[in-house]
């Protein structure tokens, strides 16, 4: 055996990587290499509820503050939590949707802590009884089909907002002001199981969990007005792939996007490595950290006292929650297709997996998809449609594609007056922002006709067309013929600036040829 | 109920009308709301005299933990009322209502009854709604009826509609069989009782602390002077006492060994009594090891106080009803004294929402036993 192979395997059984010892000259080698990634998600999303958990309050956001508000959500004396049902089936669709199991029997648990947005010095939230426990969430990430594992979900109430707050200082400030119109919205908890390894995967995750929820109508999932809020538990050991020994935990708050969250993550990932890497592993402490998005880094949250004892026991107030399997069956039967098999569905009709990821991304553009190939619009022609001037429309004019004005039936109209030659596709083209505000709505054809765009097909008008644009360009009909084909390029934009873009391009392009050719 | 005065117990929320729960910390907090008892009394046509003085919050036995001022009396103004309803008691006592609202969490509306010589009653646990009344403990809070006679206490339980089970053409032979029952869980209600109640008030109090409502204190400049002054000067020392005997009952480490043993003894007693209660209409007790004692007494040594809940408590942690009424007088003082009478009232448990068998046994009682209609020496003639 050569003594560097019994070198190589020598010190291999000490755990050190061979590279670096033979060729300390290498760049530093990826972090997957040594480390390990353990990420696990806490996402709070806001029910689609009209009213608050326990209140009739209305539960909506951007109200003037403190205009949704009733002496129980505010904590007065005497006053006594009502259940809201809407929130329990809205949970059961949620559970039902990530594969989780309903229990039948679940309970409610005051979660005591004070705090001025906090009303009654307790939250009402579930602790060891949730209503969700299991489940999964099946996302593909950079083209690999990964499994994350859920652990529960449980409802609560969501606090008041603190504005001109510091943590526990009114840093600066003259004083603080609290709103409780969110004070009693109903919340979902949902815990993921710690199967990320990367913030791609934990954002993968998110924007997945999120589709779903929106799917199910259980959120409308806005991070920005924080309808859906996510903390990551992030900790990084040092560990031959496979080993069951994590490394210290670390919460990272205030991540207002996935994308956000996963530069969050990735920061932190790094950070803990480096101090691992240079033996200051010690300094990785349990703690809270929040994403500083200008900065781009984490930093420490002001120094908490020791970990909170919430002095969790079941809330008395409230009867144990019993949910009937007649019950479970009946949110099952009005589930809506879910993300995945829409996926599925638009895959075998032939689309692209980057047309399927575009159209399913958001529910409003599946919605429109949907409808329109309801009413026999061709696939593709459709999904580009959407995916292309649609959605570009869209973003320029900040709508979503629900706010648009078109009705699917026009949509489909147009598409199919392209497919037979009414209409060109440049004069679509044209037309569509008028269309998107709903002026074909009554008709497509007519409305197109009325402003005097329809195709012009007729090959004697064609001809004519030609000759004269023939007429007027001898010049460089002469350089055409003596071999400057390229110029075939010129003509028809001259031939199509002529007809005002109405031209049949197909027929215009094939007559043109023929008549430069001098057939 | 039309035109009836009655007295409402200031933990029991009245619209417009200061509610204090006999605490500096709702001194000058008014409701925006009446609790369900009350309007359902109020559309009735009663008319509400006034609130009347408790111990804060429900905490007590006497009526001297009121933030305010004790209540006496009105056979003896040397003596307490009883509490924590001490306040209505005197008020029907002393004739100054036709009736009152109470409420009970140990023996509350029950203990003042049999101090100050009326009728108490406490229904079971979910027969009044409990929306409006200022929670001390809410698995063992009731509201109920305080009055002169058993059928003016089931006429507001009921709402003002006269009930027609009490109206019976002749009364019965009062005989009935008496056996003496051993419940050998009887006695691990006090403490199952004081474990409980103490740690759900600790979690009902928290939300008094300044911020929405409520006397908060002045000049604090971060979150925990705020908090700890608002408290710190609003609520009285039996108050803090049993928030922060609540509070360690349910802290971490200490829950299994208090609340949850706590819990598991109350269905110990409640499947006791429930049993003896299938074999018996109802069972007889007395309602305090003693008749009502002197102010100052035993405010000292809380512990004292507490242990004259024995025969109140039990009833709460079933769930069950039970009514207190007039048995008698007793001369109190041990030779010597001059002979104050002090009323007694028996306690009568019955089974849960058998309201109806409970009065009638109740009012059958009061008509044959015929006592001698007293009125307390500082009744309004």
């Amino acid at each position: 055996m050569r003594p560097s192979a019994l070198l190589f395997r020598f010190r291999c059984s000490w755990g050190f990587s061979p590279l670096h010892l033979h060729s300390p000259s290498l760049p530093p080698r990826p972090v997957q290499v040594e480390y390990e990634a353990v990420i696990g998600i806490e996402c709070h999303v806001q029910l689609l509820t009209r009213t608050k958990a326990f209140c009739s309050c209305p539960s909506e956001f951007g109200s003037e503050p403190n205009s949704n508000v009733c002496p129980v959500c505010l904590g007065h004396p005497g006053t006594l939590p009502v259940l809201n049902a809407e929130m329990v089936t809205l949970a059961v669709r949620a559970g039902l949707a990530l594969g989780a199991g309903i229990a039948r029997l679940s309970k409610f648990d005051r979660k005591q802590y004070f705090y001025p947005d906090l009303p009654k010095g307790y939250q009402i939230s579930q602790y060891d009884e949730p209503i969700c426990s299991g489940g999964k969430l099946e996302v593909e990430v950079d083209g690999q089909m990964k499994s994350f594992g859920i652990i529960r979900a449980h409802l609560e109430e969501d606090a008041g907002k603190i504005v001109y707050a510091g943590a526990d200082r009114l840093s600066g400030a003259d004083h603080s002001l609290v709103d409780y119109n969110r004070a009693g919205v109903p919340l979902l908890e949902i815990v993921s199981a710690p199967d990320m390894r990367s913030g791609r995967d934990a954002a993968a995750y998110g924007e997945e969990l999120r589709r779903v929820l929106r799917t199910c109508g259980v959120t409308d999932g806005n991070m920005a007005e924080g309808s859906m809020r996510c903390v990551v538990d992030v900790n990084v050991s040092v560990r031959p792939r496979g080993s069951p020994v994590y490394g210290t935990r670390v919460e990272i708050k205030n991540m207002n996007s996935f994308s956000n969250m996963q530069k969050a993550i990735d920061y932190e990932i790094e950070r803990q490595v480096g101090l691992l890497r240079s033996g200051r592993g010690d300094e990785i402490v349990q703690e809270t950290r929040l994403w500083d998005e200008i900065k781009l880094l984490t930093n420490t949250m002001r120094k908490k006292e020791g970990l909170a004892d919430y002095r969790y026991f079941p809330e008395p107030d409230l009867p144990p929650l019993t949910v009937s399997d007649e019950f479970v069956e009946q949110v099952k039967a009005s589930m809506p297709e879910l993300p995945a098999a829409k996926r599925a569905r638009y895959l075998s009709l032939g689309l692209s997996r980057g047309d399927v990821a575009v159209l399913t991304d958001e529910i409003a553009t599946s919605q429109l998809f949907d409808a329109v190939l309801a009413l026999g619009a061709p696939v593709k022609p459709a999904a580009n449609w959407i995916q292309g001037d649609i959605m570009a429309y869209c973003k320029e004019s900040k709508v979503g594609m629900d706010g648009l004005s078109i009705s699917p039936g026009a949509l489909a109209e147009m598409i199919s007056l392209i497919e037979d030659g009414t209409i060109s596709g440049k004069i679509a083209k044209e037309v569509l922002p008028e269309l998107l505000q709903g002026k074909g709505n009554e008709g497509v054809r007519p409305y197109i006709e009325n402003r005097g765009l329809l195709m012009i097909s007729d090959e004697a008008a064609i001809g004519a067309m030609i000759d004269k644009v023939l007429e007027a360009n001898q010049k460089q009909l002469q350089e055409f013929r003596s071999g400057k084909t390229k110029l075939q390029g010129y003509f028809e934009g001259q031939v199509m600036k002529e007809s005002k873009g109405r031209v049949n391009p197909g027929l215009m392009k094939e007559m043109l040829l023929r008549k430069l050719k001098g057939e | 109920m039309s035109g009836v005065p009655l007295a409402i117990k200031d933990n029991i929320c009245t619209q417009g009308v200061r509610t204090t729960a006999g605490s500096q910390i709702l001194r000058d907090y008014v409701p925006t709301f009446d609790a369900t008892a009350v309007s359902k009394l109020r559309a009735a046509g009663a008319v509400f005299l006034g609130k009347t003085n408790m111990d804060e919050f429900g905490m007590g036995s006497s009526t001297e933990n009121s933030s305010y001022q004790p209540t006496r009396n009105p056979w003896d103004p040397e003596r307490v009322p009883g509490g924590s309803s001490g306040g209505s008691a005197a008020a029907v006592a002393a004739r100054e209502c036709a009736a009152a609202l109470g409420s009970d969490t140990g023996g509350s509306i029950r203990q003042p009854a049999h101090f100050c010589g009326i009728v108490g009653l406490k229904p079971t646990y979910g027969r009044v709604s409990r929306y409006g009344l200022i929670s001390y403990a809410s698995s063992l809070d009731v509201i109920g009826p305080m009055a002169h006679t058993v059928e003016d206490a089931a006429l507001l339980l009921n709402g003002g509609v006269f009930p027609r089970v009490l109206r019976l053409s002749s009364l019965p032979d009062f005989s009935p069989p008496c056996p003496q029952v051993s419940l050998p869980t009887f006695g691990l209600g006090l403490p199952a009782y004081y474990v409980l109640a103490l740690s759900e008030a600790s979690s009902n109090l928290s939300r008094y602390d300044g911020v929405r409502y409520g006397a908060r204190t002045a000049g604090a400049s971060d979150l925990p002077s705020l908090f700890c002054g608002s408290r710190g000067e609003g609520l009285g020392p039996e108050v803090k006492r049993r928030i922060l005997m609540g509070t360690y009952a349910l802290s971490a480490g200490y829950y299994d060994a208090y609340y949850k043993r706590a819990q598991q003894v109350r269905t110990l007693v409640q499947r006791e009594m429930a049993a003896t209660l299938a074999s018996f209409d109802a069972l007889l007790t007395p309602t305090a090891p003693s008749p009502a004692y002197r102010l100052g007494e035993k405010s000292s040594d809380p512990l004292a106080m507490y242990k004259g809940d024995l025969m109140t408590v039990n009833v709460n942690l079933a769930g069950l009803p039970a009514v207190v009424l007039p048995a008698g007088f007793v001369s109190a003082g041990a030779g010597g004294e001059c002979g104050v009478q002090l009323p007694i009232g028996m306690q009568l448990i019955g089974r849960a929402f058998d309201e109806v068998g409970l009065l009638q046994l109740a009012h059958v009682y009061e008509q044959t036993a015929a006592l001698p209609s007293v009125a307390a020496p500082l009744a309004a003639s």
